[in-house]
């Protein structure tokens, strides 16, 4: 399948297209243990002065490994050509669109990784005493005000490393609020629409999980929530807009339903970009927010992580935070000082020390960057794009929920498959050979055979357009040569990879070959 | 104010009319007036790229003392170590840096394929034939692998020596309130973890030791093995991987699952984090393994291929009887783990463990020389000591930065004693001439 180009007129030709095929990697990589030669090194240390007492002078000789683990012997030449290749057979946001629904794959400001390697930030050692860090306080302080100001929350712990991590926090928040009132409450309700981290997170907070349908709208069932809603409920996980991109109109009605009950209300922010400066999750009737930094925020992924998963809380639970955290003090000097405080009833820690602090400070300079009206326009635009997508497919793809959705759209290849048999998969993999990456496969659970595409607000009219054109071909060759789209992708470093074989035969790592 | 949002207004007016709408305001019209943000939310105006920068740096100016970045004795699980300008040159490639969890892999084998070789590495350093694609770091490590030893064994009940990482104890608590593990800890004594006999509780499920453990001191795995033995627990590990290059390994003496924190391994310190999490553990637990896991496999045409693997162990399809929560790891410290691992080589992880034991031991025996300085327990240690001083741990950290060091991690409140005591570390990266001048510099700051 060629590139295709801006031809339907809807938008105005020229301006960038962020899209590339084929990646440059078609040859096999060798693994860097293939490229090892006996004797050969990279490694190169200070010169220290430092005299060169055998090892067995300092500790006992029976602690002492015989041989050092095998790790590799390469040069540096080889070592940078070895992972310059591996590059080779890797997208990313960078080389073009990634309508990843959910993931919100946006661009990333280089500015961001200046940031994060100012050697100011660096070099600081997490255990230095506050009188040491006060510029990595102050940066933490204004971080969390502005998460504050972002989701109409009171407080903020930025501990947790990931999303999950932040759900997690989340959850012993409720359960330590719960415990301060002498409640012990065993449920927690989840849509079916939820991210499955949702309900993995809810058994680790040691709650039990109640899932809650999706009426015809796509939005939570009132009738049957009401239904499950008793002096049980310790909180309800919503995501808002949900996993279909839908906002949850109903939501008032939800938070003073699930208030009236003693229960909390849970915001998983996984869609907050749909949102930003438009409405916040404390406005909602909230009471525990996390954010994901590394998608509104564009820390970025990394390959799946780094993350950041801060969570906000509503003044009540403030008290249950996690820490140390890091506090703005009282002072009468000109610049205000810094330090670190435990919460009354704090549940404790997350992390290893002060969360992804590298993470927080690019989310920092983000928001700086776009202030209040930039982040506005992020949540407008994310929007447009992702209803401009949906409009222009409506006619080519069954969009099950076909009305105006936020920031990404689920479409189904129900049609397709019953018809041709071609599967929201092959879709995908047919996509990859388009220059783009595929949108979300199969999920949410509740539409079947879901293709579910976030183009994000940094993907430009031409971008989208081209994006658009793409899988209208796809659709076309699935009714003309749905064989083709089952052999696809074609021009991707490797063909299909056999899953099912990695899982039967696991080799995860060079020496279970 | 910067903005990366391509549109022209012309566009956002064409496509508006496409969908029928006049204004950006109309796509949010089922989202209830009553509940939406009126007028600006309180935050400043978006500013341009250098006005942003000027802001982060004079931040970065205020750390360390008046401005001045502090010579590190300081270890506690964060290490100074060398960073390479290939490890920042390869890690921060955009391919790694702007991709997401390799979901197609098919466009994903540069991160699988760097995942797979970071995997063996770790599987080999700490001698286990499994370890996953990472965790958050030494902290979720340790969480994940005590959840691991409760499943496996049956047994809710952990003995975590007090010779873990404070804060990783503190976390492994706090996750325990909503798991129901009950978590009991088992002190130090002459500086290393003395087992008891199981108590009225019942023996335990799982037993969490460090190697060396927090105050660098080497524990006995072989006892802790025999533990297990006795009582069918589980060994869990948390192993310093520097160290590792030159110990025995922890799955050579008998641990069943081996955590440690990896940010030695091409991180920067930046206050904490982004760090990694290793994991590694026998090939009978891979169905309770939490996180990512790399396999190899092979494409349609039979071409060898990287792929996520056994992801029905993961909370996308087993919802609330996943392994565990955890659906992002760290793979760009992990991929910069594994370029770090390669540039060392087997050679140079080994050479490199070797001169942080000489350089701390030569510091110990200069600390040893001053008057009220003494060890805090006698126990042999590899390349980090605790240190007993006459003036409290706080006064020699504040004094010590006026000339130029971070001294080591101030103890108080979390070991006996630890008022007046200093955890202490010199790397590969520290001269002698360091060490001379911070021996100087203590002399005068606990007199």
């Amino acid at each position: 399948m060629s590139r295709p180009t801006v031809d339907d007129g809807t938008v105005p030709p020229g301006g960038g297209q962020a899209g590339s095929a084929p990646l440059l990697g078609g040859a096999p990589e060798p693994t860097i243990f293939e490229l090892s030669h006996p004797g050969r090194s990279a490694w190169s240390f200070r010169t220290t002065g430092i005299p060169e007492t055998p090892l067995a002078d300092l500790i006992p000789a029976d602690q002492l490994r015989p041989e050092p683990p095998a790790l590799a012997e390469v040069s540096e030449r080889d070592l940078v050509a070895h992972v310059t290749r591996l590059t080779h057979r890797q997208f990313s946001v960078d080389l073009g669109a990634y309508p990843l629904g959910s993931c919100t794959m946006k661009y990333n400001p280089k500015v961001c990784d200046t940031v994060a390697s100012l050697p100011g930030l660096t070099a600081v050692h997490p255990s230095a005493p506050a009188s040491l860090t006060q510029g990595w306080l102050a940066l933490l302080v204004e971080l969390e005000e502005a998460l504050c100001a972002v989701t109409g929350m009171a407080a903020a712990t930025l501990q947790p490393a990931a999303g999950a991590a932040g759900e997690l926090t989340g959850l012993l928040l409720m359960r330590a609020w719960h415990r301060s009132r002498g409640e012990d409450r065993h449920k927690v309700i989840i849509p079916d629409s939820a991210h499955g981290t949702n309900p993995a997170s809810v058994t680790l907070g040691g709650y039990e999980v109640v899932t809650v349908p999706s009426d015809p709208r796509g939005c939570v069932d009132m009738r049957a929530l009401r239904t499950v809603l008793d002096g049980d409920v310790a909180g309800i996980m919503l995501t808002n807009p949900n996993t279909l991109g839908l906002f949850e109109e109903d939501i008032a009605e939800i938070a003073s339903a699930v208030h009236e009950v003693g229960g909390l209300l849970y915001y998983d922010g996984a869609n907050l970009n749909a949102i930003l400066g438009i409405v916040r999750p404390g406005d909602m009737g909230f009471d525990v927010v996390h954010l994901n930094l590394h998608k509104t925020f564009a820390t970025p992924h990394g390959g799946g992580g780094p993350g950041a998963g801060p969570v906000a809380v509503s003044e009540r639970l403030a008290p249950f935070l996690p820490g140390p955290r890091p506090v703005r003090l009282d002072g009468d000097g000109l610049e205000p000082s810094y330090g670190w405080a435990v919460p009354d009833q704090s549940i404790g820690r997350m992390h290893s020390w002060h969360g992804n602090a590298l993470v927080l400070a690019r989310a920092l300079a983000y928001i700086l960057l776009h202030g209040r009206d930039g982040l506005r326009q992020v949540a407008e635009v994310a929007v447009l794009n992702a209803n401009w997508i949906r409009h222009r497919l409506s006619g080519t793809y069954d969009v099950p929920f076909d009305r105006p959705c936020m920031h990404e759209v689920v479409l189904s290849v129900r049609d397709l498959r019953r018809e041709h048999g071609v599967r929201a998969m092959d879709v995908a993999k047919a996509m990859l050979d388009t220059g783009f990456h595929a949108p979300t496969v199969s999920f949410p659970l509740i539409v079947e055979e879901a293709l579910m595409i976030e183009p994000t607000e940094t993907e430009s009219p031409q971008t989208l357009a081209s994006l658009a054109t793409a899988l209208e071909a796809i659709a076309a060759q699935a009714r003309r040569d749905p064989d083709a789209l089952h052999a696809a992708p074609r021009t991707t470093p490797v063909g299909r990879v056999d899953e099912a074989r990695a899982a039967r035969r696991l080799i995860a790592t060079f020496d279970a070959r | 104010m910067a903005t990366y949002i391509p549109h022209t207004d012309d566009e956002i007016a064409t496509m508006l009319a496409s969908l029928g709408l006049t204004s950006l305001d109309e796509l949010f019209s089922s989202i209830p007036e009553a509940i939406r943000v009126h007028g600006a939310l309180e935050l400043a105006a978006g500013v341009g790229e250098p006005d942003a920068l000027a802001h982060l740096e004079s931040l970065a100016d205020r750390n360390g003392r008046q401005g001045h970045g502090l010579v590190c004795f300081a270890g506690g699980g964060a290490y100074d170590h060398e960073i390479p300008s290939v490890t920042r040159a390869l890690a921060g490639r955009s391919e790694f840096v702007t991709s997401y969890t390799p979901y197609q892999a098919e466009v994903a084998q540069g991160v699988l394929q760097a995942l797979f070789e970071y995997q063996t590495m770790v599987a080999r350093l700490f001698g286990l034939p499994l370890a996953n694609a990472s965790l958050y770091d030494g902290a979720s490590a340790t969480v994940e692998a005590v959840n691991l030893g409760v499943a496996a064994s049956g047994r809710p009940l952990v003995w975590l020596s007090e010779g873990i990482h404070p804060h990783w104890r503190q976390v492994v608590v706090t996750c325990a309130t909503g798991t129901g593990h009950e978590i009991t800890t088992v002190p130090l004594s002459g500086g290393t973890t003395r087992w008891p006999a199981p108590g009225p509780g019942g023996p335990p499920g799982v037993i969490v030791v460090g190697q060396p453990n927090y105050l660098g001191y080497l524990e006995d795995l072989t006892a802790a093995r025999a533990v297990c033995d006795a009582t069918g627990a589980v060994l869990v590990v948390a192993a310093d991987p520097v160290a590792a290059g030159v110990l025995c390994s922890p799955g050579a003496q008998g641990a069943d699952v081996v955590v440690g924190e990896g940010q030695a391994f091409g991180s920067p310190l930046g206050f904490g984090g982004p760090y990694l999490g290793l994991f590694a553990c026998r090939e009978e637990h891979v169905r309770r393994l939490p996180g990512r896991l790399v396999g190899e496999t092979v494409d349609t045409a039979g071409r060898r291929a990287y792929v996520t693997t056994l992801r029905t162990r993961e909370q996308d399809i087993r919802r609330e009887k996943a392994t565990s929560n955890v659906c992002t790891n760290q793979t760009l410290m992990a991929i910069t783990a594994a370029i770090q691992l390669a540039w060392l080589g087997t050679a140079g992880l080994a050479e490199m463990a070797r001169r942080c034991a000489r350089a701390t031991h030569f510091l110990f025996d200069a600390l040893m020389a001053i008057d009220g300085v003494v060890p805090y327990a006698d126990a042999p240690f590899l390349r980090e000591c605790a240190v007993r001083l006459p003036v409290p741990a706080a006064t020699v950290v504040d004094r010590m930065a006026d000339a130029g060091f971070l001294a080591g991690v101030d103890l108080a409140g979390t070991y006996d004693g630890g008022d007046h005591a200093l955890l202490v570390t010199a790397t590969e990266r520290r001269t002698r001439q360091e060490i001379d001048a911070y021996v100087a510099a203590f002399t005068k700051a606990v007199a």
